[in-house]
């Protein structure tokens, strides 16, 4: 039973590998949007010498690997779900003997394994010779990091899942999911780092399971966690891993009570 | 004529769909002003720790993006070919169209027509006579009909880009395409471009010209006289880029062998 789930994540591998020109052209879009806000906050630094507990050297490291941490936690799950719920072909995916929920993670991981190795780390490296990013020389931050990683991966797709599910329940889904997008990206702390937003704001933040996918792993990346500090940022991503698969068993138990198939 | 009769039917057929899920009509008006929203926040935020962004004050920011969001309200509106890949090539609709006698991309933007994208439009005036006003504005008769030049000139640069990467999906037909990857660079004309180093400053004014769908139109209406020379070619460059996205789109079509079965 198990190797039919791990055999959805070596498809989705291959699948992933056949397109990865399209990928070659990512990571340079992606030096360019770490270009801008790199270029964006040294103007804003000028001659400052850190704002919101950022140096501008943690900032640019920051940057640098917000973005490719969501080269490799992006996915479209939510796309995929939704297309499958509004074309009908969820019907044949009830009959099958596995749980579709659990497949769509797996195939998920399968395209996070490939962002991982040919987007994230070459995009990496790239970054490193282009901007003045500084790795952590601590090992216990770049573990605590790795992990936090993909801790970022599960929660991103929890949410792309519970987005992708409301389809069964609004007949085009399409403005939630462009919605969903842009606040993953403004909420997670990828464009802006929370604690640089005004006291009100971020302290709502810090109560909503975005900051746990960019900014968490990123303070441990930069340095600003450290130690059982690490524990602490980690014990929020498992807290927020946990809370998520709630809604997402009872939307999915819900939808499946709803679910007609138009036309077909 | 034709082609104004065609409008018509199409937009009547629109509302007949778009009265049948009228809930996901709002979802959608609220989901793209919280879109823009979240880009002013990102403004605010910014000014928050700092007075000026490489010389330019909050109000003109704010003013810039205001004039963005006009264009981009034109964009969203008409020229809506975020799923064109998946649906006319992957699926096969592509060979519909051109069984029909009117122009296919003509046919493809009234199908994906999109009216709710004109809100940000009006939106965007709103934020402009707001900033305007908050920075003493003097803005003489001749600078309205310029402003509604240059919104049309960055519509067609806008539409020229995305054409011309739309029709590389005529030569793949891989569902991964480049266009959801320069979802966050189309932003990035709304700064000062000058904040940037030669490289992207080059890149956003000559190859991807996002730069010429907000910061250097606005430049003129805001005085700033360091742009000016820029803001003036923003009709040439919708020339151009119209072109471009039209003739590459063309010999795409020309190439289409669909795509089986």
């Amino acid at each position: 039973m198990l190797s039919a789930y791990t055999d959805f994540i070596r498809i989705r591998f291959l699948t992933m590998l056949a397109y990865r020109v399209n990928y070659y052209s990512g990571i340079l879009i992606y030096m360019l949007n770490i270009g801008v806000y790199y270029f964006t906050w040294q103007a804003i630094y000028g001659d400052r010498g850190e704002i919101g507990g950022f140096t501008a050297s943690q900032m640019t490291t920051y940057i640098a690997v917000s973005w490719m941490a969501r080269a490799f936690y992006f996915n479209n799950l939510d796309r995929e779900i939704a297309t499958d719920i509004r074309d009908g072909s969820i019907a044949v995916q009830f009959i099958r003997p596995y749980n579709y929920v659990l497949v769509k993670m797996m195939q998920g991981f399968g395209e996070g394994l490939f962002r991982f190795t040919l987007f994230m780390i070459p995009g990496m490296l790239l970054a490193l010779i282009l901007f003045p990013v500084r790795l952590p020389s601590d090992p216990i931050a770049w573990i605590g990091f790795l992990v936090m990683l993909f801790f970022s991966f599960l929660i991103n797709s929890q949410l792309n899942i519970l987005t992708g599910l409301m389809a069964f329940f609004v007949e085009n889904n399409d403005g939630i999911m462009r919605m969903k997008r842009v606040i993953v990206d403004l909420f997670s702390g990828l464009v802006i780092p929370i604690s640089l937003f005004p006291g009100w704001l971020s302290s709502i933040m810090q109560w909503l399971p975005f900051q746990a996918i960019t900014y968490l792993p990123g303070s441990v990346f930069t340095g600003r966690t450290t130690g059982t500090g690490i524990l602490d940022v980690f014990a929020i991503q498992v807290a927020w891993f946990v809370i998520l698969l709630i809604p997402i068993f009872f939307m999915w138990r819900a939808a499946r009570k709803r679910l007609f198939v138009q036309g077909g | 004529m034709y082609y104004i009769g065609l409008v018509i039917e199409y937009l009547k057929n629109y509302l007949k769909t778009r009265l049948t899920y009228r809930a996901d009509f709002w979802v959608e008006v609220i989901s793209d002003l919280l879109m823009q929203a979240s880009n002013l926040i990102f403004i605010f935020v910014v000014f928050g720790h700092t007075n000026s962004l490489g010389g330019w004050s909050e109000a003109e920011v704010i003013f810039v993006y205001g004039f963005f969001m006009i264009p981009f309200g034109l964009f969203t509106c008409f020229v809506n070919l975020w799923n064109f890949s998946d649906r006319y090539i992957v699926k096969g609709e592509m060979d519909r169209i051109l069984t029909r006698p009117a122009y296919n991309l003509f046919q493809i933007f009234l199908e994906n027509i999109d009216p709710p994208g004109l809100i940000g439009s009006l939106i965007g005036v709103v934020i402009m006579i707001a900033s305007g006003s908050q920075l003493g504005l003097e803005l003489v008769w001749w600078h309205f009909p310029i402003m509604i030049l240059f919104a049309i000139s960055a519509t067609l640069i806008y539409a020229g880009i995305y054409i011309a990467l739309t029709s590389l999906s005529f030569y793949s037909d891989s569902p991964t395409g480049i266009l959801p990857l320069l979802y966050n660079i189309q932003n990035y004309g709304r700064y000062p471009v000058t904040i940037y180093n030669r490289t992207i400053q080059f890149l956003l004014t000559w190859i991807i010209p996002f730069a010429f769908v907000g910061i250097y139109p606005a430049s003129l209406f805001l005085g700033r006289t360091e742009m000016f020379h820029m803001a003036w070619l923003t009709p040439v460059m919708a020339i151009i880029f119209a072109t471009i996205g039209l003739t590459s789109w063309n010999i795409g079509v020309k190439k289409y062998r669909g795509a089986g079965s």
